[in-house]
């Protein structure tokens, strides 16, 4: 597998492939905890200013705008404020969370550090995914280091500033990466979502003030400390600042983490050169899901000989959008049917039962993939499933709904001569 | 998210007073897991907990379930509620190892359902079954995480990436 930067200096995966790259010494050695150092001295409006120049997205897929989530937080509120890190990567074609967690985790410590200096907190927790397990040992012993050397506790670096860092574990729900249905599973309830507003900027963990950010949000922080938000941002384009990890998987020759600027150029490249190329040269690319499996799919004709350039506005503009960043590659043996299918399964297991249009929506759609799949399709199942995601999308309580719809959609208008393979053969009597 | 079984919960779970005891090791370091949170929040280690009972008691069961509502000071069916919510913990006996094959769509078209089919029939079980001797259950399980280096699979708690069948043999080979 391989993890890099391409088109730019790697900075995310700085310290992926240096020894020890997790332990304390190694992580000062290559300039880690200087951003610290430096935020430590800053006020708290100018760590938030340099965040928000350096238009710095949510990098788990939503891509709210992090320094404008962090004004959110009242800061003169008597309530404790609380920092959580969102490590239940859990959606499909995303991978590069682990990989942070597992080669840089002080890089996340000192992003929080950073984080809950700047909105005036005292406690930070990382929820990872109940899956994670042998990455919260790695963080644990990161902590206890950071801890050693008074950068975690009372008093850090003599500046008064007080603050401790947790982890904490979930145990197998993909609805706890949506933030309040993680807020809920770390006060120890079913991981169901809450209803906003109030938003967990006003009234989050134990009813008190809390940003909830993406691990590689939290990561890119000392980066922006270090060079200037104006410098960061200048890294990628103007709304879409800085770089992107970008987790490659499927029929690709060389499927891996990528490190990418902001804007990339383009698409088709970063698929059949960068990531080398398809699995089997024989076999064409026919689909690609850009974001996770949350995204719309996307087909070759979008991609090929079209310059899509890769952030936010470039891949909403051809048809999908940057979501985790989890690019799942598929060739020419995949029938988009039966992906679909495997994806509904995936969205009907982890629909949290709290709201009828999903629950019963993504059990509908499995229900008739799974008829489709074994061979007794009609013809009106494609608007019959188009009418349930009509009614899933934007009806749901959280945006699980929207998650489990659009790739429904988007496979159905997308991929058409696939569906009608599976819809006609029974009334052709095959 | 687990789907709470009716049968095993009316006939066996909620009517039982038994209350699990544990070595004061363990009682020590469940007490260790509440200190991360403000003294009046302790239901917030109620995940980590419950990992602790599966892990010594081979599931998440009803004595178990018991202490750790004493420990915490919460209603049983407080502890049921989320207990039940969660994938990863086990309402029931399994097998020793733990065989969860990654099913979703990375793994599915780089090879899970050869690697599923070799394994299942190496153990001469379908998914979701336990081997006779109690030495493994095999299951099929949602995304781990682990797409790029797939097909994949986790036992326990490791992780086991970019399967062939010849590795599988050699890893379960491996498991006593």
């Amino acid at each position: 597998m391989e993890i890099k930067a391409i088109g730019c200096e790697p900075l995310q995966l700085k310290r992926m492939h240096v020894k020890d790259g997790h332990t304390l010494k190694v992580y000062e050695k290559t300039g880690g905890y200087k951003s610290l150092k430096k935020a430590l001295e800053m006020t708290q409006d100018d760590i938030i200013n340099e965040v928000k120049a350096s238009a710095l997205r949510g990098r788990g897929g939503a891509g709210f705008p992090t320094g404008m989530k962090w004004s959110f937080v009242p800061r003169q509120s008597p309530k404790p404020k609380y920092v959580v890190c969102n490590a239940d990567e859990s959606e499909p074609g995303t991978f590069k969370d682990r990989y942070l967690l597992e080669r840089d985790p002080h890089a996340l410590i000192e992003g929080m550090l950073i984080a809950a200096f700047a909105l005036g907190s005292e406690c930070c927790y990382i929820y990872f995914r109940g899956e994670y397990n042998y990455l919260i040992d790695i963080m644990d012993k990161a902590i206890e280091e950071a801890r050693k050397a008074n950068l975690v506790g009372k008093n850090i670096l003599g500046s008064g500033f007080n603050c401790e860092v947790f982890t904490q574990t979930g145990a197998g729900a993909y609805i706890c990466g949506e933030e309040t249905a993680l807020l809920s599973s770390l006060e120890g309830y079913r991981g169901h979502p809450r209803m906003k507003p109030p938003f967990p900027a006003i009234e989050g963990l134990y009813a008190c003030p809390t940003v909830v950010n993406n691990v590689e949000t939290l990561t890119a922080v000392p980066q922006i400390i270090e060079m200037g938000g104006e410098n960061w941002r200048n890294l990628g384009t103007e709304k879409s600042g800085g770089t992107k990890l970008w987790s490659v998987s499927g029929h690709v020759k060389k499927p891996g983490v990528y490190e990418l600027p902001m804007g990339y150029s383009n698409l088709e490249k970063f698929i059949l050169e960068d990531c080398g190329g398809m699995l089997h040269d024989d076999k064409k690319l026919k689909a690609c899901i850009p974001g996770g499996s949350s995204v719309y799919i996307m087909n070759a004709e979008q991609i090929i000989g079209k310059n899509v350039l890769m952030d936010y506005e470039g891949l909403v503009a051809a048809g999908s959008s940057v979501g985790s960043g989890g690019f799942i590659v598929m060739d020419e043996t995949v029938d988009v049917m039966e992906s679909t299918k495997n994806l509904i399964e995936f969205y009907k297991h982890e629909s949290c039962g709290w709201c009828t249009p999903c629950r019963e929506g993504t059990d509908w759609l499995n229900k008739i993939l799974k008829r489709i799949s074994e061979g007794n399709g009609r013809p009106e199942d494609a608007q019959l499933m188009l009418d349930i995601c009509d009614n899933i999308e934007g009806k749901s309580f959280c945006p699980l709904g929207d998650a489990a719809a659009w790739p429904v959609q988007s496979a159905i208008k997308r991929f058409p001569e696939d569906f009608k393979n599976w819809l006609f053969r029974n009334t052709n009597g095959n | 998210m687990a789907s709470a079984v009716a049968t095993d919960f009316t006939n066996k779970v909620l009517f039982s007073d038994e209350v699990a005891e544990f070595s004061p090791e363990v009682v020590k370091e469940m007490e260790s897991h509440l200190t991360k949170y403000p003294p009046e929040r302790k239901r917030s280690a109620l995940i980590p907990l419950l990992f602790v009972i599966q892990r010594e008691r081979g599931y998440v069961d009803n004595p178990g379930v018991n202490f750790l509502a004493k420990f915490l000071g919460l209603e049983v069916t407080d502890v049921w509620e989320t207990a039940t919510f969660y994938s990863m913990f086990n309402l029931r006996k399994i097998g020793k190892h733990h065989i969860q094959i990654c099913k979703t769509l990375s793994c599915k078209i780089m090879g899970e359902p050869g690697i599923t089919d070799h394994i299942c029939h190496k153990l001469g079980i379908h998914p979701g079954e336990t081997t006779e001797d109690g030495k493994f259950t095999v299951s099929l399980v949602e995304c781990l995480g682990s797409c790029g280096t797939a097909p994949m699979m986790q036992i326990g708690f490791d992780y086991y990436e970019n399967l062939t069948p010849e590795k599988c043999d050699e890893i379960l080979d491996k498991l006593d």
